[in-house]
């Protein structure tokens, strides 16, 4: 039904190609967890290993407390759903959703009834005759989840499942598995490259980029104070400033900064601040005036290219409020709430 | 600009259709017309004569080579379905990807000796001086050499061995070409290995083999060679019927007809198939 | 189970090279009959074979007609194909039907029919009549691998090589045909294969000039001789050959 999942020391080589390195991992019987990053980040080997199809080089995995790492797929309490669903052709929905009760040796009436009551579940009532074939991306995607979760696996891993499908439909199914999920109980672990379907849906975000976690945490903290630059850079859009450590706090393009909040060091050190962050007006830590290049109306807001005074190098990114009606050529006076932004020591340089 | 577009269309089909109807469909055409002409000594009379026909089934002779052919391809479809498919699976999921071509390739490279002198070595291993009788002396299992070359056991071993490899490849192209995640889905549904095959990759695969049946049918039933060199002169398939009609006897009605008959049976034969054989799908 | 599968393995190429091992093995021997027990080795099969006028003569028929009927099926594969997949035409299904006909057909059947027509004709049998014959068995095979591979692709290319200016006939000699390239190759290997080894066709079709099979075949009905086994090695060897160079580096390389 469900359970928890304790990863250690986790390390799996390709040959030479290292792609995961130290993971380490608790995470709570009934957690969504997203686990998200870009391609080759080896999100995608960690799910494997968690359902059995690899077995890796170095490292254990605990579900429910039990040594899991060498056991197959077959006899873990885990199931996945594939990224092309990997529906059986040749069967009918029914039969699809209630092949792995079948597996078990349960008797044809009850399975079907199981698997129809699922088909139900899913919003599929009255099709559990159709072959897959018939059914479009989104329907198919329900039914690889039904069949996913009519034997009651402790874990469930899902491989990108909303890729295929159109904005829309994505938005509506992240909420769909979110209720599923709330109901079942099950411990759900769910790989995406996309930041905003991670926030959606996660209880928490794992960051993952060239085989590392780089942040985990729930979405608004992962959000808001990432743990390292990439998962700043990665869950959303940042604008970075260098800076340097200066007798008055840290030194940036646009002057002074006390912050606290920078780690000890004398730099080089880079301060993100998020789009949002900037505000029109004098309120908190200038940023001096700037002219508007391009701007774009994005419904909620405005997102603008800021060209800055104090420092003709950088453009800053904002979204800025309706009401302050940035077209391109205004003049804006732009401040932002020191607390809040993030600061990381930059790249290349010693930790 | 539309009428030139299904005007120039034509233009590039033409020769290739001219080639078929001239070459192909004519002499079919023809043929099914000399098979209700008769034969008066050297004369040949065009008409409308089922007679040619009515011998095919009233004497024995001529109904019996129909009916050894049809148990002999049967046969050999049966027999090399079931020993390749194993084959094709172990290239496809046990060879390490790096080698799958490779070991295919060698698989299959006995396909490029002659047809004619791969069944001529299969008579030279079967015969009664032969490797085999010869191996299976020296280890003492027989004690006088068996009569293998010249049987029908002959012609089957031969068949297969050239259908073996045929459907080698047609299955593992078959195989590899399904997506690895069915396999992954259903173990981790919880089927074993066999169960996995059983309800997943057979029926899947079944379309392919079907194809492959239907290809190894229709060359097996209409092969001369192979029962020729091996199959000896106890029985005759239709194919060598027919040759004997056409260089003994000079018989063209009767061979013509021997072939429309020959034809039903492929035509059968794809009727049998058809569900799996979409050939319009080219 | 897994000691099973690999014992299988081994089990089904044994079988498999059986009768091959045993054809090249024994033109080696240096006795009257190629069968056990073996004794030599020696070359003298060999040098038979090249001597003989006849066979050296007929391997070369077999290269003529598998080159000219390969490329005439496959330009004619190649039109038609293009025909079809570039141009509406009512009806087409069953003339795609028509074109794949003749591969569900028996080869004796093909070849008889050819007889037939030619015999009333009063066209003699050569090596021209075997080529006809083989064009209509290789045509459906060479159609069918051109057009499956003209997709959708393919036309969006060529419909910007039009977008630029180039009229239909550069387009196909400059765009298509290379695009193409590999399928027709295969197309042209494949066929060159069938004709190149096809007998009853060849038989059937040829008087005076034949095929290599075909007078294979003759060699056969003088009875068993290591002469045969030489030949048989020769075709195999050569093909294999070819086969595995094509493969090791032109097909197998575009793997990564």
């Amino acid at each position: 039904m469900t359970a928890p999942i304790t990863i250690e020391s986790l390390c799996h080589d390709f040959q030479d190609f290292r792609a995961l390195s130290d993971i380490a991992l608790e995470i709570d019987a009934g957690e969504y967890i997203v686990l998200l990053g870009p391609s080759g980040c080896g999100k995608t080997t960690l799910l494997s290993i968690l359902g059995g199809f690899i077995v890796p080089s170095r490292g254990a995995v605990k579900i429910g407390g039990r040594d899991m790492t060498g056991v197959a797929p077959a006899k873990r309490p885990t199931t996945t759903m594939f990224q092309d669903y990997a529906l059986f052709p040749h069967m009918t929905l029914r039969d699809n959703v209630a092949f792995g009760l079948r597996m078990r040796g349960m008797a044809r009436r009850e399975r079907h009834a199981r698997a129809e009551r699922l088909l139900e579940l899913v919003g599929l009532h009255g099709d559990a005759g159709k072959r897959p074939h018939e059914l479009s991306g989104g329907q198919r995607q329900r039914v690889a989840l039904a069949r996913a979760l009519a034997v009651e696996p402790d874990v469930l891993l899902l491989d990108e499942p909303l890729g295929a499908l159109d904005l829309k439909l994505r938005r509506s199914m992240q909420d769909e598995l979110k209720s599923l999920q709330r109901e079942f109980g099950t411990t759900f672990i769910h790989v995406t490259h996309d930041q905003e379907e991670a926030m959606a849906i996660a209880d928490r975000i794992v960051v993952m980029n060239r085989g590392r976690i780089e942040d985990v945490g729930p979405p608004e903290r992962v959000y808001q104070q990432p743990a390292s630059l990439f998962a700043a850079n990665f869950m959303g859009e940042t604008n970075r400033l260098p800076a340097t450590r200066g007798p008055q706090g840290l030194e940036t393009p646009f002057g002074h900064l006390a912050a606290p909040q920078a780690p000890s060091g004398d730099g080089p050190f880079t301060v993100c601040l998020r789009p949002e962050q900037i505000r029109s007006g004098t309120d908190g830590w200038s940023l001096g005036s700037a002219r508007v290049g391009d701007s774009a109306f994005f419904g909620t807001h405005f997102r603008c290219h800021l060209h800055c005074d104090d420092d003709a190098e950088t453009t800053l990114i904002a979204h800025l409020p309706p009401e302050v009606q940035p077209r391109p050529g205004a003049r804006l006076t732009l401040s932002v709430d020191p607390a809040r932004l993030t600061i990381f020591a930059a790249e290349g340089a010693a930790p | 600009m539309a009428i030139s577009s299904t005007l120039r269309g034509w233009g590039f089909v033409t020769p290739a259709l001219l080639w078929t109807l001239a070459f192909f469909v004519a002499p079919f055409a023809i043929m099914l017309a000399m098979s209700l002409a008769t034969l008066e000594g050297r004369e040949l009379i065009w008409g409308f004569d089922l007679a040619n026909y009515r011998r095919l089934f009233g004497q024995s002779f001529l109904a019996g080579a129909i009916v050894v052919s049809l148990q002999i391809t049967l046969t050999v479809t049966l027999v090399s379905i079931l020993l390749a498919y194993p084959l094709a699976w172990i290239i496809a999921f046990r060879v390490p990807p790096r080698w799958q071509r490779l070991v295919l390739l060698l698989a299959i490279l006995p396909f490029w000796t002659s047809y004619v002198v791969r069944s001529y070595s299969w008579l030279l291993v079967l015969s009664r001086e032969g490797i085999v009788n010869k191996a299976l002396m020296s280890l003492g299992v027989i004690a006088e050499p068996l009569q293998m070359a010249s049987t029908r056991f002959a012609t089957v071993t031969g068949f297969v061995h050239f259908f073996v490899m045929l459907l080698t490849l047609t299955i593992f192209a078959n195989l590899v070409q399904l997506s690895p995640n069915y396999r992954r889905a259903a173990t981790d549904l919880g089927a074993s290995g066999w169960q996995a095959f059983r309800h997943v990759i057979l029926p899947l695969t079944l379309p392919g083999i079907m194809v492959g049946a239907f290809l190894t049918f229709v060359l097996c039933i209409g092969d001369y060679i192979t029962p020729q060199i091996l199959g000896g002169n106890n029985e005759l398939t239709v194919p060598q019927v027919i040759m004997v009609q056409l260089g003994r006897r000079g018989d063209f009605p009767l061979a013509a007809a021997l072939s429309i008959v020959l034809m039903g049976l492929v035509s059968l034969a794809y009727l049998a198939s058809a569900r799996w054989l979409r050939l319009d799908r080219v | 189970m897994r000691r099973l599968q690999w014992g299988y393995l081994f089990v089904a190429f044994a079988f498999i090279y059986l009768p091959v091992a045993s054809l090249v093995l024994f033109s080696f021997k240096d006795g009257s009959l190629p069968l056990p027990p073996f004794e030599g080795p020696t070359l003298r099969w060999y040098a038979e074979v090249f001597g003989d006028r006849r066979l050296m003569a007929a391997l070369g028929h077999s290269l003529m007609v598998a080159v000219g009927s390969s490329l005439t099926a496959c330009v004619l594969g190649f039109l038609a194909a293009y025909g079809l997949a570039r141009h509406v035409l009512p009806g087409s299904v069953w003339l795609r039907g028509l074109l794949i006909a003749p591969m569900t057909v028996s080869y004796l059947i093909v070849g008889l029919g050819l007889l037939i027509v030619f015999n009333q004709l009063g066209i003699g049998l050569s090596l021209w009549a075997a080529g006809i014959g083989h064009v209509v068995i290789n045509l459906p095979l060479c159609f069918a691998i051109i057009y499956a591979s003209m997709g959708a692709q393919q036309q969006n290319i060529e419909r910007a090589a039009r977008d630029l200016g180039a009229g239909e006939v550069r387009v196909i000699t400059q765009v298509t045909v290379p695009m193409l390239a590999p399928a027709i190759l295969a197309a042209f290997f494949l066929a060159m294969t069938l004709s190149w080894d096809e007998f009853v066709i060849a038989f059937l079709l040829t008087r005076f000039e034949v095929t290599l099979p075909v007078e294979i075949w003759s060699l056969l009905r003088s009875g068993l001789s290591s002469k045969t086994n030489a030949i048989g090695s020769i075709v195999f060897l050569g093909s294999a050959a070819i086969v595995l160079l094509l493969e090791l580096f032109i097909f197998g390389r575009r793997r990564p």
